[in-house]
């Protein structure tokens, strides 16, 4: 039997970094996800695994730190919340740019500006489209309980390296303070170096004379070489698009009303169905847990069968957006959210639903 | 004696470091950036250091280091060199990890970078190249602008009531705890570039021996934005920027 143990999402964070044989972690403290660098800092993993905990002077210095740690072809990580996000976005499309892996956990909290230290999901569009400049997508995976937390390290740098692109572990602050019930899989050793000369050949490892120089850079000048890496970017993200989008379903067989939401707006998503079929109405729900890929073609299927659709986000309307377009017209889409960290409970989406739907 | 026997291996009095590759430089002729890479080869060569060496180049008319040392490079964002080298050296520690950033990169948008390295006792080696100007732009005004230069965003000179004094960040860095090693050297001459490779042979040595940063500023011309040719650049920065910045040793905690 695995060891279970109570932890909070941040510290979950932590201990998955250690015990899944990360490299480094670089950060800087901000609310609320603290607890990430704090865990790592008390547990002194370069006593026992090798690992590099530091604290950064910024999320640009953090950021950066990955950005040289990737290009070591080292599994490093950072964490941050939505304002310190901001200030990586640079790091963030150089390390796009420069098809390094490595992983980005975001314990959202609400803004704009400085916002609130409370939890919120207003940066979907953040992660999910850019936030930095130029074409380029990180690959998103949304946590919505602690034991998430702990499986998204690990799956998160095994997506990175499959696809040396920056991956986002898009939570937020409710995920990351609440306390669960977390499973800690057996320990996964740190890669040596051997196995990282196999693994990540065009890492700066130090040019030996066998090989060429390996430059890690997301420099072309030439309009014509540029032109042709963002096409082979594409093709990388169209190759994400295909092989890894992952949902979850809750009632879809027969529903005749679907919510969609990520994080912990699904875990409220599936009271609120809970409450709707004790009432005899057919709700059902999709979680998707990649924001990008986006689970379109399964929403888009799922428009097909349902009266309508409610994407219910913890902002003023980001994800629906991309329901919008997936449902392509198919069914009336509508959407609820709260803002400023203030949480709905399942019956406040009961309510909002029936009006949406003249249900009441 | 006829061209083949000056060609014998014997007669060699000089030749190109092998680690510097033979891309044409795209710098300016009288940039001193050629002559630091050369230096920075040799140093790399004679230690025989080429597959340990990570080096990190800056965002300015260097941004294409990579392109001439014959070793592995990362390619930082503006400013963050020093964020990278960090990282590469903490989870490398058995490598040599050097960043090559000019006055802009490194006095201007990654002062908190490079400070900060300094400060943590980061192993790693700085070469700081300071022309006083922005040559990759097309001559903008650098923080070590001299006061009265002219350049495109100072147009009548640089005056300190509307841009503020130049930065010796140098001097300041010599400050930290962290910094092992601190000195400013330049290349105008053979005896100056001799110095300043002794510099920088010193600067990868003591990174090696875990005993903080070793930092080389290199007094340097940029003629094109000083729209001087390469001799008057070289009389212009003995007479002017050595005033400002004057070469020599500045910290050594091993003497």
């Amino acid at each position: 039997m695995a060891e279970k143990i109570l932890l909070k999402g941040n510290e979950a964070i932590a201990l998955s970094a250690i015990r899944n044989g990360v490299d480094g972690y670089f950060g800087y403290p901000i609310t609320p996800q603290s607890e990430v660098m704090e865990t790592l800092m008390k547990e002194k993993p370069w006593e026992t695994t090798g690992m590099v905990v530091l604290q950064a002077e910024s999320e640009l210095s953090s950021i950066n730190m990955v950005y040289g740690g990737a290009s070591c072809g080292k599994k490093v990580m950072t964490s941050s919340s939505s304002p310190g996000i901001s200030l990586m976005c640079e790091g963030i499309s150089y390390i796009a740019g420069a098809e390094l892996p490595c992983v980005i956990v975001d314990v959202m909290r609400g803004g704009p500006g400085l916002g609130t230290i409370q939890p919120s999901q207003s940066d979907y569009s953040q992660a999910v489209k850019g936030g930095g400049h130029g074409d380029y997508h990180c690959i998103v995976i949304a946590p919505a309980s602690a034991q998430d937390m702990y499986d998204f390290v690990d799956w998160g740098f095994e997506l990175a390296f499959k696809y040396r692109n920056p991956v986002i572990v898009l939570a937020d602050g409710i995920i990351g303070q609440l306390m669960e019930k977390v499973e800690l899989h057996p320990v996964k050793p740190r890669r040596t170096a051997e196995e990282i000369l196999r693994d990540a050949p065009w890492a700066t490892t130090g040019k030996t004379s066998g090989r060429e120089r390996n430059v890690i850079t997301s420099l072309s000048l030439d309009a014509n070489t540029q032109e042709n890496f963002n096409r082979k970017l594409l093709d990388k993200y169209n190759a994400i698009r295909e092989n890894e989008v992952k949902y979850s379903e809750y009632h879809t067989d027969d529903a005749e009303y679907l919510f969609v939401a990520f994080g912990c707006s699904s875990r409220i998503c599936e009271a609120a169905t809970d409450i709707l079929r004790e009432e005899g109405i057919k709700a059902g729900l999709i979680r998707p847990i990649t924001l990008f890929p986006f689970p379109e073609k399964e929403i888009s299927r799922l428009a097909g069968q349902v009266r309508s659709i409610m994407s219910i986000e913890l902002n003023l309307g980001q994800m629906v957006e991309d329901v919008r377009l997936a449902a392509n017209g198919q069914c009336p889409v509508g959407f609820y959210g709260r803002q400023g960290g203030n949480i709905y409970t399942p019956e406040e989406i009961v309510e909002e639903f029936k009006k949406f739907n003249k249900l009441s | 004696m006829d061209t083949i026997d000056i060609m014998k291996p014997e007669n060699i009095v000089y030749r190109k470091p092998a680690l510097l590759t033979d891309n044409i430089m795209h710098y300016c002729p009288g940039c001193s950036h050629g002559t630091v890479h050369k230096l920075v080869a040799e140093v790399i060569e004679e230690m025989g250091i080429q597959d340990k060496t990570i080096g990190i180049s800056p965002v300015g008319c260097s941004v294409f280091a990579y392109n001439y040392i014959d070793i592995d490079w990362q390619e930082a964002a503006h400013g963050r060199a020093p964020a990278l080298a960090t990282a590469t050296k903490r989870l490398c520690p058995d490598k040599y990890v050097f960043t090559y950033q000019g006055d802009g990169d490194l006095a201007s948008i990654g002062t908190a970078e490079i400070i900060h390295a300094c400060s943590r006792g980061e192993n790693i080696v700085v070469i700081f190249i300071n022309n006083g100007i922005y040559g990759m732009t097309g001559g903008q005004m650098a923080p070590t602008t001299l006061l009265g230069m002219k350049t495109s965003t100072t147009p009548y000179g640089r005056d300190a009531k509307l841009n503020g004094f130049p930065l010796k960040i140098t001097e300041m860095l010599a400050a930290l705890d962290g910094t092992a090693y601190i000195t400013r050297q330049s290349v105008h001459t053979a005896a100056a570039a001799r110095k300043a490779k002794n510099a920088i042979r010193k600067g990868f040595e003591y990174s090696a021996k875990n005993i903080g940063l070793s930092f080389i500023e290199i007094v340097s011309t940029c003629n094109s934005g000083w729209k001087l040719s390469p001799v008057e650049a070289n009389k212009w920065m003995v007479e002017h920027m050595f005033e400002k910045y004057p070469v020599g040793d500045i910290k050594d905690v091993l003497k």
